[in-house]
C-alpha cells in the first residue's frame, strides 16, 4: 500500500483516523445488501384496498373446498393452510344444528357452543394423537384438513333440513340417514387421503379410527336434529 | 456443544424399555415439564447458567447498541463517519434481529419444556394389531396368578376406548331425551369417562400403595381403560335395544368377564389375603356399578307408552327411552315381540 503514494499528499493518511473532514464532500449510495426491507416493499399487504384482500382469502378458501369434494393426492391444502374456511363452515354447522328438536320446556338440540367445542377440541385430540403415533404434519396443517373435511357434513346438513321441511316419518328418514352417511364416509375418505400419507404405513388404522369417531359423532348430531315444530 | 451434548443425554434417556419396566416413573414419567434436560448432565451445572449466559449475550448486544448510539451522537456533531452513517440501518436491524433470535429460543425452550408431548411419545408407540390383541385379551381372565401378569403400559387404546364410550354415552343420552339444565350434554358424557377414567385409576393406584401391590400409575390406566371395553360393547348393545333383562344377563356375562381379568391381573401382583381383598373387591365394585350407572341414569321412566309397546305382560317399571328414529322402533318392537311369543309359547 505504502508504493502508491502521490508526492505531497499521503494517500492513505487518513484512515488511521476514521473520521471524514468537511471539506472533502461526500456523497453517493451505498447499497448494503440488506434484502429483506426490499422483499417487505414488495409483498406488504397493508395498503392493498380490504376489498382485495377479502377476495384473495375468499379464493384461497374456495380453492380449498374444491380440493375437499374432489380429493387428490395434492398438498395444496396443506401447504398454505388456514383456518378461515373450517371456521366458516363450524360456524354455519353450529348454527344450522340450533333451534333443535323437542318441546318447549326441554333442550333437546346442541347448543352452539356444544358443536364449536365438539369439533375444536375433538380436531386439536386428533392432531394430538397423530402426532404422537409419529407423524410429519404439523399441527395447524392437521387443524386446517380436518376443518375443511366437514364440508360434506354441512353440505348434507342443508339436505337434511330441506328434506324435513318436504317429507316426514320414515321417509324422510330413510333419505336422512343415506344422505348423512354418504357424506361421512366423503368426510372419512378426503381426510385420510391428506392425513394418512404422513403416517408410517402400518399405522395408518391408528390414525385414521380417531378421525372416523369424531365425523360419525358430528355425523349423529346431524342426523338426529329434528327442527322444533 | 454443550447444547448437543445435553439433547443426546436426554434423548438416551426417552429410548428405554419399550416395554415400560417397572422403573417407568423414575426414568420417563415423573415431573413430566420438570425433566430439566440440563440436570441430566452433571457437568453442564443448573439452567440458570443458561439463562444467565443469554441474558449476558443480550445485556452485551445491549451495550453494543448503546455504543452505536452513543458514537452516532458523538460522531453526529463533527461529521460522520462514513461508515457507520451508511451502515446504520443495518447494524440496528442486525441487533434488532439478535434479539428477536435470542428471545424467540428462550421461548421456544421454554415451550419445549413444558408443553412437550414428547415425553407421552412412548406410550403411543403400539401397532394395530396389538391394539386388537390386547381388546381380546380384556375379556378373558386368566388362570395364573401366582406369577406377576405383565400389563401392556401404552395409553392409545385406553384413550380411543374412553373417547368411544363419550361417543356411545352421547348416543344413549340423546335418545333418552335426557336433559341437562346446567351444562352440556357433551360436557356431562366427556366429563363422566374422564372422570372415571383418571379417577378411578388414581384411587385404585392409591389403594395399590397402601396394599403394596405392584403396580405403576401407567399400568393401573392402562388396565382400567382396557376394561371399559367390555362397556362400550354392553352400552352399545342396550342403548339400541331396550330389553332389560337382555341388560342384566350382558352385564353379569360380559362385565363379569372383564372384571375377571383386572382381578385376576391385581391378585397376581398382590402378596397377603386381606390387601388382595380390598383391592378387588373395590375394582370389582366400582367397574359394574360405573356399568350400571350408565345404563340407568340416561333413562327416563315413563309410565304411559309401555303399555302401547309392551301389552300387559309389561313388569310394572320400566324404563323405556323416547325420541327414538323409527327404525329403532322396528327394531324393538320386533325384539319384544319375539320376546312376548317366547314367552307365549311356554
Amino acid at each position: 500500500m505504502a508504493e502508491v503514494d502521490e508526492p505531497g499528499k499521503p494517500l492513505f493518511a487518513g484512515l488511521s483516523d476514521v473520521s471524514i473532514s468537511e471539506d472533502i464532500p461526500v456523497e453517493g449510495d451505498i447499497s448494503v445488501p440488506v434484502g429483506s426491507q426490499n422483499v417487505d416493499d414488495v409483498f406488504s399487504t397493508l395498503d392493498e384496498p380490504v376489498k382485495d384482500t377479502i377476495l384473495r382469502d375468499l379464493r384461497a378458501v374456495g380453492k380449498k373446498f374444491i380440493h375437499v369434494m374432489y380429493p387428490k393426492q395434492s398438498s395444496a391444502l396443506l401447504r398454505d393452510w388456514d383456518l378461515w374456511g373450517p371456521l366458516l363452515l363450524c360456524v354455519t354447522l353450529a348454527l344450522m344444528l340450533q333451534g333443535g328438536s323437542a318441546d318447549s320446556k326441554e333442550d333437546g338440540g346442541p347448543q352452539f357452543a356444544e358443536v364449536f367445542v365438539i369439533i375444536w377440541f375433538g380436531s386439536v385430540i386428533i392432531t394430538l394423537n397423530s402426532k404422537l403415533l409419529g407423524g410429519t404434519i404439523s399441527f395447524f396443517q392437521s387443524l386446517c384438513v380436518l376443518g375443511y373435511c366437514i364440508l360434506p357434513l354441512t353440505v348434507a346438513m342443508v339436505v337434511c333440513r330441506l328434506v324435513l321441511l318436504g317429507f316426514t316419518g320414515t321417509i324422510s328418514f330413510i333419505i336422512r340417514l343415506i344422505v348423512v352417511t354418504a357424506s361421512f364416509s366423503w368426510s372419512v375418505f378426503a381426510s385420510t387421503a391428506f392425513l394418512a400419507d404422513s403416517q408410517p404405513a402400518n399405522r395408518k388404522a391408528l390414525v385414521v379410527y380417531p378421525i372416523f369417531l369424531f365425523y360419525f359423532v358430528i355425523g349423529w348430531m346431524v342426523l338426529t336434529f329434528s327442527p322444533s315444530q | 456443544q454443550r447444547r448437543e451434548r445435553k439433547m443426546s443425554a436426554s434423548e438416551g434417556n426417552k429410548n428405554t424399555e419399550p416395554w415400560g419396566g417397572f422403573d417407568d416413573n423414575l426414568i420417563q414419567g415423573t415431573g413430566s415439564a420438570v425433566i430439566d434436560m440440563e440436570n441430566m448432565d452433571d457437568t453442564s451445572g443448573s439452567s440458570f447458567e443458561d439463562m444467565g449466559e443469554m441474558h449476558q449475550r443480550m445485556k452485551e448486544e445491549e451495550e453494543v447498541t448503546a455504543e452505536a448510539a452513543a458514537t452516532e451522537e458523538d460522531n453526529g456533531n463533527d461529521g460522520e463517519f462514513l461508515g457507520m452513517k451508511g451502515l446504520k440501518g443495518q447494524l440496528g436491524r442486525q441487533v434488532a434481529d439478535e434479539v428477536w433470535q435470542a428471545g424467540k429460543r428462550q421461548a421456544s425452550k421454554a415451550f419445549n419444556l413444558y408443553a412437550n408431548i414428547d415425553i407421552l411419545r412412548p406410550y403411543f408407540d403400539v401397532e394395530p394389531v396389538q391394539v386388537r390383541n390386547r381388546l381380546i385379551e380384556s375379556m378373558i381372565p386368566i388362570r395364573m396368578i401366582n406369577f406377576p401378569q405383565k400389563i401392556a403400559g401404552e395409553l392409545y387404546g385406553p384413550l380411543m376406548l374412553v373417547f368411544t364410550l363419550v361417543a356411545i354415552l352421547l348416543h344413549g343420552m340423546k335418545t333418552s331425551g335426557t336433559v341437562i339444565r346446567e351444562g352440556t350434554l357433551m360436557g356431562t358424557a366427556i366429563g363422566t369417562c374422564f372422570g372415571y377414567w383418571l379417577g378411578v385409576s388414581s384411587f385404585i393406584y392409591f389403594l395399590a400403595y397402601l396394599c403394596n401391590a405392584q403396580i405403576t400409575m401407567l399400568q393401573m390406566l392402562s388396565l382400567l381403560g382396557y376394561g371399559l371395553f367390555s362397556h362400550c360393547l354392553i352400552l352399545f348393545i342396550t342403548y339400541n335395544v331396550h330389553f332389560h333383562s337382555l341388560f342384566y344377563i350382558l352385564w353379569l356375562v360380559i362385565g363379569g368377564l372383564s372384571t375377571l381379568r383386572m382381578v385376576a391381573v391385581l391378585i397376581s401382583r398382590t402378596v397377603g389375603q386381606t390387601p388382595r381383598l380390598i383391592l378387588c373387591g373395590t375394582i370389582a365394585a366400582l367397574h359394574m356399578l360405573f356399568l350400571l350407572y350408565l345404563h340407568f341414569a340416561y333413562h327416563k321412566i315413563i309410565e304411559g307408552i309401555l303399555d302401547t309397546l309392551e301389552g300387559p305382560n309389561a313388569p310394572p317399571i320400566q324404563r323405556v327411552a323416547r325420541d327414538l328414529p323409527s327404525i329403532v322402533n322396528v327394531v324393538n318392537a320386533t325384539v319384544k315381540s319375539l320376546a312376548a311369543a317366547a314367552m307365549n309359547s311356554q
